[in-house]
């Protein structure tokens, strides 16, 4: 049956990409907000933890909370000033609850703490530049935010041999990585070559949607002379999963449940080898990052360098405000990006955009009864068949979800986007992956109580049967002294008419 | 309580109201040409039948309580009854379109769940259950008579053709099918009873007795394609399907011809085209993969050739289809499609080894 699919892109869809909107609009720089917000927890993994007090002066990138474990980053100050508080505070997180957040008034004087610059950065062993890129606090900037330097890490000890360097930016609206490309190729192309450096891979593939040739213009003009090549790939989404860039650019799949370098392929975004330049050429650790300002309800569009922490309104009030009453504010892109729940949700690593978007951009369907069309098949790119997963979550038959492939969705979004029923797709396979992930979790926490209960069944068995061994013992003791006492009253009952005959 | 909206934050503008209305596109020109072809007694045929579908729809999902205005805007009842109409005799009679839609509607539709619910092609179903109860009625066949012809009845004759009983006996003919089932039954075999019978540029065009849906092949092909076009249905199913009966007809034709019939005229007899563009591709009773659909179309194909070459009746489109919807949770059973990172049997693929 490999007649049809096989050697064919699977699934995808072509939404309306909008990024006319800011795709000609040069990078600006935010002029610093009144008040940082720095989440300690701006990446996968265990959060930071605070290595300041409140009151503390904090010069520009200094660190002000550790990296924790095995995954997890840094966290440095976007710029100087004084902390005002250590506590929780909003997140950017659909549900609103709070994360722990450092909170940072700046001084104006955006005065850097002492930079650590090496003469020659291409000359840094390997496991240097790794150990720079994890001190710098960097993560994946596409949006996983998954700490890089594990990547590296991991990448070197199994020889990976191909860096696939991910521009493909193929969600709506969204323009950053498409900016950063345009006008600093010369700086992504440098960090790309330090990676290779790290990895120790001879081969550097610069994926970018064919809807971005001015991007794949100054990208090829920086990389000459270099051994970084530049292959356009066609313009559809998801072409930015990393998954789907491997297989664009090298025609292989990553095993399932296992990593990209089990294929021998290692992937980073632009804007994470932008970072890399920064951190390990010049020494500035994570501290600011580009995010895309769009939707038809901003007066305009942008394209910003924001300091960590900085609360989405501010981005908006830079833009000229709202047009009209945004129907929804996003944060991301249109297709995985969550509801912010109010604009003050600050700006964290994986931040590549913050939209504002009316009613008419982001429609208000009404579900209606699924006629089969299969169009979310052809639409998903990892081959599942979300009708059929959806059917069955809905009556409650998460099982059989799973079997249809439900861990293996990637919750894109092409399918809701494309149904003509309006069926919310992913919202049914989000809630299904939590019902699951609750379950494991209550069954976990069930073996852990009944083997904590059989501990104390047995602990008390043995309690009881020393009690019992005890009292066994006493009672033998006491029939024992009882006897001594007996025999010794006896002893004495016998000798006294001797005593009274001798007396 | 705020609700918290769940991305994607963007959609495609696409509904189930918007996929009913292209496919309804793409039936007008043979539609039209039909009535132009059949006159009054058609068009009153057509109007009943998707009439009686729509109040018949109406009726059931408000005993259901479920909102009934919805429901009406998909156009799936319309689209229903609009098929079953064009695989009617064009001079039937008025509760013939009645029947058929209430059957199709209420029996193989609502009873089942609703739209996306039902097993079976409701207008096949329909039109399946009209052949068996009334099969007089149902092969009662006219030689077109284009309404700018003159011969053509007007409209009062018109009325009393499809309300009144009236019986246009002088017009009356076979189809290709029946007229070749008739003649082996009598003996006849085809190098006697086909020449001067068939003509493939009259199938194509439609000067033919036939239901209003196989009169006119070429218009029907032409609104197939517009379909694939237009990504509402994919080239499989009826490739396939055409396939289906094409191989076989031209094996056995080549093999004896003067009792197989060979591949034009079974192409173009009957309701083939209608069927693989428009009747095979519903896709609530068919599978959901591309290549699920090519092995529905296939078999759908071969069942008809067979049931039209060894069967009773002398169609056997309907009879395909019904037998294959049956079929269709088997094919999806069994034909998915591989997950990125995984065999065909859902194994992770071998860690080290290119994919």
């Amino acid at each position: 049956m490999k007649l049809f699919s096989r050697f064919k892109p699977q699934g995808g869809v072509h939404p309306d990409g909008r990024k006319d909107l800011s795709a000609d609009r040069p990078i600006r720089v935010l002029p610093m907000p009144e008040r940082l917000f720095v989440s300690l927890q701006q990446h996968v993994g265990a959060p930071a933890s605070p290595v300041v007090v409140v009151g503390e002066k904090v010069l520009k990138g200094q660190l002000i909370a550790a990296s924790q474990g095995n995954i997890s980053a840094p966290v440095h100050a976007p710029t100087s000033g004084h902390v005002a508080a250590i506590g929780d505070y909003l997140a950017p997180h659909p549900s609103g609850l709070p994360a722990p957040t450092i909170t940072i008034e700046p001084d104006g004087e955006d005065c850097w703490a002492a930079l650590d610059v090496p003469i020659d950065p291409y000359a840094l062993e390997p496991e240097e530049i790794a150990k720079r890129v994890a001190a710098a606090g960097i993560v994946g900037l596409g949006g996983a935010a998954f700490p890089s330097a594990v990547k590296l890490n991991i990448s070197r000890k199994t020889n990976v041999q191909t860096l696939i360097i991910n521009g493909g930016e193929c969600e709506p609206y969204l323009t950053c990585d498409d900016r950063i490309m345009r006008e600093r190729a010369a700086a992504i192309v440098s960090g790309i070559r330090l990676i290779q450096r790290a990895v120790g891979c001879t081969e550097a593939l610069v994926g970018i949607e064919d809807n971005k040739p001015e991007a794949i213009a100054a990208m090829r003009e920086a990389a000459k002379g270099t051994d970084v090549k530049v292959m356009p790939v066609p313009a559809m989404y998801p072409m930015g999963w990393d998954k789907q860039m491997t297989r664009a650019l090298v025609g292989k799949e990553v095993p399932a449940g296992g990593r990209s370098s089990d294929i021998g392929v290692l992937v980073h975004n632009v804007a994470t080898a932008y970072a890399v330049h920064e951190a390990v050429a010049l020494g500035r650790p994570l501290i600011s990052r580009l995010v895309t300002v769009s939707g038809e309800a901003v007066k305009i569009a942008c394209n910003l360098e924001v300091p960590l922490g900085t609360p989405a309104q501010a981005l908006f009030d830079y833009c000229g405000g709202y047009a009209g009453v945004p129907a929804r504010l996003v944060m991301g892109g249109p297709m995985m990006g969550h509801e912010m729940p109010n604009p003050y949700i600050p700006v964290v690593k994986g931040t590549s955009g913050v939209l504002a978007l009316t009613h008419k951009e982001i429609g208000q369907p009404v579900p209606s009864p699924c006629i089969r069309c299969s169009t979310c098949v052809r639409a998903c790119p990892v081959g599942l068949l979300p009708l059929e997963m959806a059917a069955h979550i809905r009556v409650g038959d998460l099982n059989t979800s799973v079997d249809f492939g439900l861990k293996d969705c990637i919750a894109c979004g092409s399918c809701s986007y494309v149904c003509p029923a309006h069926i919310p797709l992913v919202h049914y396979f989000n809630f299904a992956k939590g019902e699951l992930a609750a379950k494991e979790r209550a069954k976990l926490k069930q073996e852990g109580t009944k083997k904590l209960a059989e501990a104390r069944n047995e602990r008390m068995e043995k309690i009881a049967r020393a009690r019992e061994e005890a009292s066994r013992q006493r009672a033998a003791k006491k029939a024992a002294q009882e006897a001594a006492k007996k025999a010794a009253a006896d002893a004495a009952a016998a000798a006294a008419p001797q005593q009274e005959a001798t007396a | 309580m705020t609700r918290i909206a769940h991305s994607p934050h963007a959609h495609a503008p696409v509904s189930v109201g918007k996929v009913m209305a292209t496919v309804m596109a793409a039936l007008v020109p043979a539609t039209l040409y039909g009535f132009w072809l059949y006159g009054w007694p058609a068009i009153f045929l057509w109007t009943v039948t998707v009439t009686t579908a729509v109040a018949a729809e109406a009726l059931t999902v408000r005993l259901q309580e479920k909102p009934v205005r919805p429901t009406l805007m998909d156009g799936s009842a319309i689209l229903t009854a609009w098929l079953l109409a064009l695989s009617l005799p064009p001079f039937a009679a008025w509760w013939v379109g009645v029947v058929g839609a209430l059957f199709a509607v209420v029996i193989a539709k609502q009873v089942f769940g609703g739209l996306g619910q039902n097993v079976f092609n409701p207008a096949m179903a329909a039109r399946v259950m009209l052949l068996i109860s009334f099969p007089v009625d149902m092969t009662m066949w006219t030689t077109p008579m284009p309404l700018t012809g003159g011969h053509a009845p007007g409209l009062m004759e018109g009325l009393a053709i499809t309300f009144g009983g009236a019986h246009w006996d002088a017009m009356a003919s076979a189809s290709l099918l029946g007229h070749v089932k008739t003649e082996f039954t009598r003996g006849v075999d085809l190098l006697h009873s086909l020449p001067g019978y068939f003509a493939a540029q009259d199938s194509a065009i439609g000067s033919r007795a036939g239901s209003l849906g196989e009169t006119s092949a070429g218009l029907l092909l032409a609104g197939g394609l517009f379909l694939i076009a237009r990504r509402i249905i994919t080239w499989h199913g009826p490739v396939a399907m055409l396939l289906g009966v094409a191989v076989p007809a031209l094996i056995a034709h080549a093999v004896a011809p003067a009792h197989f019939l060979g591949v034009l005229p079974e192409i173009l007899s009957g309701g083939l085209i209608l069927g693989a563009f428009f009747i095979i591709t519903d896709p609530v009773t068919s599978p959901n993969t591309n290549e699920g659909m090519f092995l529905f179309g296939l078999l759908c194909g071969l069942l008809t050739w067979t049931i039209r070459t060894f069967g009773g009746y002398p169609e056997g489109v309907a009879f395909a289809v019904m037998l294959m919807n049956s079929l269709t949770p088997i094919i999806d059973r069994y034909v998915k499609p591989r997950i990125y990172g995984r065999t065909r049997k859902g194994t992770a693929l071998p860690v080290g080894k290119e994919a």
